[in-house]
């Protein structure tokens, strides 16, 4: 039998999260014009095969597309990878962290300078934080001098329940967005693992302001801001 | 889901584990666990639902409906079901990967480039 507790929970619930029926529900595609985006397509018509990481969810829409360009497309869903469970452990304090260095062992394995262009996409605003710093620092090694990495950036305005999304690339300047909805399936990692740890899809971490951003990117050569009407601020930096 | 029915089809069922080098000229259904390689040169390869294969393959076509740990050369086309875990760089002239499969590796389409390149 429930207890009282349990029944008052269940009055929070049902206004927050979806009814079974909703969330088996396809995720719903939305439209977004991106600046970025179109700062970036200057380069997708290069003679020049690009070298190009996408570390959205694995998106068939942006492997066509670049494939299809003549360019070749490395796929790392970054956002899975950490969620693995061996990744957890204790700092000096005994608060539960990931350890960047077993990640960064496991991930992002790629020689010096390999990549003309790096799609981070919402990444960093949903990364574990112990993992934010480690990974920034190992895109720019990867990134070739030059080359440039486009990543998006909640602003203060966008609440903790914000959604998660995995982003596909259908036009110059246009992203088809689709909200991450954590399936069976989409809960293995790539060790094969089923992660119990994440419920219906990844939460926002954290806003970052833009001297936040900025210190970020600290080590990149230039940086520049694009803000969206989505409470949503695009930025693209260069190596 | 069970393989097709061919009178040219080798399976590996789910409950056999090979190591080794597989190679054949035949098509391959693979359900079970495959550790090594796997090379048929002008047939194909179907990594079932509950397969799991860690080698590197070369084969004409390849279809992946569970895991695959390796590199994948195909001289024809892959295709990445729903339910697709792959690690490694695929290498091939067509591709078609369906909504929810998972790649961590490279995806290099060879046919044009190599015609291009006049190879």
């Amino acid at each position: 039998m429930a207890t009282v507790a349990q029944n008052f929970m269940k009055l929070f619930r049902s206004s927050s999260s979806p009814s079974p029926a909703e969330s088996q529900q396809v995720p719903q595609k939305l439209t977004r014009r991106s600046s970025g985006l179109g700062e970036l397509s200057r380069l997708w018509d290069s003679e020049t095969p690009l070298t190009v990481l996408d570390l959205g969810s694995t998106s068939p829409t942006n492997i066509t597309f670049f494939t299809g360009r003549g360019h070749k497309i490395y796929s790392e869903d970054l956002l899975v990878a950490s969620t693995e469970p061996q990744l957890v452990t204790k700092d000096e304090q005994g608060n539960m962290v990931l350890d960047s260095r077993k990640f960064l062992a496991d991930n992002l394995l790629y020689p010096a300078a390999h990549f003309d262009v790096v799609l981070c996409w919402n990444l960093a605003d949903y990364l574990d934080e112990s993992l934010v710093r480690p990974v920034m620092g190992r895109l720019w090694s990867v990134l070739k001098p030059g080359g440039m990495l486009l990543a998006f950036f909640h602003t203060k305005d966008a609440g903790p329940d914000s959604p998660c999304y995995r982003f596909h690339i259908i036009g110059k300047d246009t992203l088809e967005m689709q909200r991450i909805v954590m399936r069976r399936e989409a809960r293995r990692g790539p060790t094969g693992a089923i992660h119990t740890a994440i419920v219906d899809s990844f939460r926002l971490q954290r806003v970052f302001n833009n001297r936040h951003i900025e210190t970020l990117f600290r080590d990149f050569a230039s940086i520049k801001f694009f803000l969206a009407r989505d409470n949503v601020r695009e930025v693209m930096v260069v190596r | 889901m069970s393989a097709p029915l061919s009178a040219d089809l080798a399976q590996i069922g789910k409950s056999v584990v090979i190591k080794g080098e597989l190679s054949g000229s035949e098509d391959l259904y693979v359900d079970g666990q495959v550790e090594g390689s796997i090379a048929l040169k002008n047939h194909s390869l179907t990594v079932g639902p509950n397969g799991q294969v860690k080698a590197s393959v070369d084969a004409k076509g390849v279809v992946v409906q569970g895991k695959l740990e390796g590199n994948v050369q195909a001289s024809d086309r892959v295709e990445l079901r729903k339910s697709a875990v792959v690690t490694g760089d695929i290498t091939t002239q067509r591709i078609s990967i369906e909504e929810g499969a998972y790649l961590k590796g490279k995806v290099d389409i060879s046919g044009k480039a190599d015609k291009a390149a006049g190879k």
